[in-house]
């Protein structure tokens, strides 16, 4: 089978064009560096079926970042490459071009972003790029989706370039080749690139920083609380109740397969937080507790992503990254960490050196709570008025910032500085948006439904076999003297590994008062990811490095939930 | 004509790359994101207190930390 490459600079389109070609949906954003992985999939040439490889995001051959790495062994096994230059950055596009003439491998140029190149005013004269570079050249828009037949069509005259040029002269050369084929004529400022320039400057960034997390936190709020309330309670509450009552009724109202698929009956009444059955509190808490406000959160990430908003924001917090050993960009990994921790681990590999990587998972995994934790703590917390969520939040802030100031106190080495491309604001592609919240979404279900099933299950199980209760014995002085917490709330640490939201869920029908539920929410976000996040951690920091970052974890949080015990007291 | 590094420039002001002092690495890293001695860059913005400087050259729009905006030499017009 062909294999077909395609290759080009970061945030060029090349994931969208890979969906075009394949029908296969990839993640794409706007900000460089997506793609980190490479993607595979097929597609039909001349008749036959070939594969397709996304290659991530490479300036040059000439590899100085891991993905430029995987970018240049995935040439190697190339029969045909598709090279996707950015029409509204020719010159800089063009150094990929001129290196891939010298691999001699048989490429095509699809000369994506074709359409904002008119809006920019730049005009590029395709015939005369195609007979300099000796190259087949097709103006593509991969969004819109124009040019792609052509470019299928024409892989076939694909080749390996006639242009000759001096190894030392490639610089000048692009240069001769960009004022022979292009020609930019002079425009007005249009109202994104005023807005793009006013997001940058500190004057005006800030307030623009301060009103858009401002509007996601309202945003994500409103999503979220209208879909509980207008749909999810109504179901659960009116069509879902009555049948699991008359399953109890049959069932007897008790005993043991009542208790694990129902649980304990409240008042005669089921509650869905505090019974804990596997068709209560197993489908309740995913479904009607999480699912909205997980929606809610993608629904705004995915937008903010496509608009490229967020390089910009992470230039301006920049300056403050830097004291806690990380760049502005690290602000990518903590953001996807608050919709899941899966991802945000795995965006980590943006990041250059293996010291900022480790300072960055480490800081997530401790201090940022996943949006299904943030969902049950706000449920559970909220209860008792916002200063308690004030106090968690807070709480794991300011020791967001601590751990972070002392790693890169004492951690060896050097964290590079911010280099990277700022893209143009681009109007969000609606059906991409909508495609990458679907995946995000049924994602969260396939993982969350199955895990927090398991963990229901597994909690009546333990309590049935009185393993809570002995391990509880076992951790008693720490549990209860060190973090003021009951006995019982061991049983929500355990399953916290599974799942996060579970094991707040599971604080609820303890009786907690508003200094423990704080403790124990702010204990249980820092003390160990979850099982899927420390599996993700394990690879992308190897065993050692996660064993260092552990240790930093558990005594962080006994200690943050000591000291939250002994201060909240007082009050 | 006066020549001064990228973090001295004002916000708009334009200038001509002349020297980019440091090694084959740093030079390299530069110039494929369009850095280069002879091109024109401009000035957008500079963060506070050190932070990254802002700037346009081609069609690109790049952040550049302090550190390595100090070391892109430019010659401005009067």
């Amino acid at each position: 089978m062909k294999a077909v490459l395609l290759m080009g600079n970061p945030n060029v389109g090349k994931s969208v064009l890979f969906s075009r070609l394949t029908g296969v949906y990839v993640v794409a954003s706007n900000y460089p560096g997506t793609t980190v992985e490479y993607t595979k999939g097929f597609m039909m040439l001349g008749g036959e079926k070939a594969v397709v490889i996304d290659a991530p995001g490479t300036y040059t051959l000439e590899p100085a970042s891991r993905a430029e790495e995987v970018a240049s062994e995935l040439l190697e096994e190339a029969d045909v490459v598709i090279n996707v230059v950015d029409a509204t950055n020719l010159e800089r596009n063009l150094n990929l071009t001129l290196e891939l003439i010298k691999k001699g491998i048989p490429f095509i140029i699809a000369l994506n972003l074709w359409d904002e190149s008119k809006h920019t005013g730049i005009s590029i004269d395709v015939r005369s790029l195609e007979e300099s570079l000796g190259v087949p050249v097709v103006p593509t828009s991969a969004i819109s989706g124009e040019g792609i037949k052509t470019l299928v069509s024409r892989v076939a005259e694909a080749n390996p370039g006639s242009y000759q040029y001096k190894e030392e002269e490639r610089w000048f050369e692009i240069g001769r080749l960009v004022d022979f084929v292009q020609k930019v004529s002079h425009r007005h400022h249009t109202f994104l690139e005023r807005l793009a320039d006013a997001s940058v400057m500190p004057a005006t960034g800030i307030p623009i920083a301060l009103i858009v997390m401002f509007a996601i936190f309202q945003i994500i709020r409103w999503v979220g609380e209208s879909l509980i309330a207008y749909v999810f309670e109504p179901i659960f509450e009116k069509l879902w109740a009555p049948l699991v009552m008359r399953l109890s009724a049959l069932l007897g109202s008790g005993g043991f397969i009542h208790d694990v698929l129902i649980g304990k009956l409240v008042e005669g009444e089921i509650d869905f937080v505090e019974s804990l059955g596997l068709l209560t509190t197993g489908l309740f808490v995913p479904f009607a507790m999480v699912l909205p406000y997980v929606f809610a959160f993608y629904f705004v990430l995915s937008f903010l992503e496509d608009s490229g908003y967020l390089p910009r924001l992470g230039v301006l917090v920049d300056t403050v990254m830097h004291r806690l050993g990380l760049h502005g960009l690290s602000v990518i990994p903590m953001l996807l960490g608050l919709g899941c921790n899966v991802p945000g681990a795995m965006a980590t590999r943006v990041l250059e050196t293996r010291r900022e990587r480790f300072i960055a998972a480490t800081l997530m995994a401790i201090c940022v709570p996943c949006m299904a934790q943030i969902a049950m703590i706000v449920g559970l917390v909220g209860r008792h008025g916002a200063a308690g969520l004030g106090v968690v939040f807070g709480t794991l802030f300011a020791v967001w910032i601590i751990i972070g100031l002392v790693m890169n106190r004492f951690l060896k080495g050097e964290s590079p500085e911010i280099f990277v491309e700022i893209p143009p604001y681009r109007p969000p592609y609606l059906v991409g948006l909508m495609k990458k919240l679907w995946m995000r979404t049924t994602h969260f279900l396939k993982e969350a439904v199955p895990w927090v099933i398991i963990g229901v299950f597994i909690v009546n199980i333990l309590y049935a076999l009185h393993i809570i209760d002995f391990i509880g014995k076992i951790t008693a002085p720490v549990i209860t003297r060190v973090l003021g917490l009951p006995r019982e709330a061991v049983g929500a640490l355990i399953i916290g590994f599974l799942r996060k939201d579970v094991a707040v869920g599971m604080l609820s029908p303890l009786g907690l008062n508003l200094r423990q539920l704080i403790v124990a929410s702010v204990v249980l976000t820092m003390y160990f990811p979850c099982v899927a996040t420390f599996i993700i951690l394990i690879k992308e920091l190897g065993i050692k490095d996660m064993a260092k970052s552990a240790v930093i974890m558990v005594t962080s949080a006994v200690a943050v939930g000591g000291i939250l015990n002994l201060i909240l007291r007082i009050f | 004509m006066e020549t001064m590094n990228l973090t001295q420039l004002e916000s708009g002001q334009s200038g001509e790359v002349v020297f980019i002092e440091g090694g084959r690495n740093v030079t390299c890293k530069l110039s494929v994101m369009g850095i280069r001695v002879g091109v024109t860059v401009t000035k957008i913005t500079s963060q506070l207190m050190r932070g990254p400087v802002s700037i346009q050259v081609g069609g690109t729009q790049l952040a550049i930390g302090y550190g390595m905006a100090r070391r892109i030499i430019v010659e401005v017009d009067e």
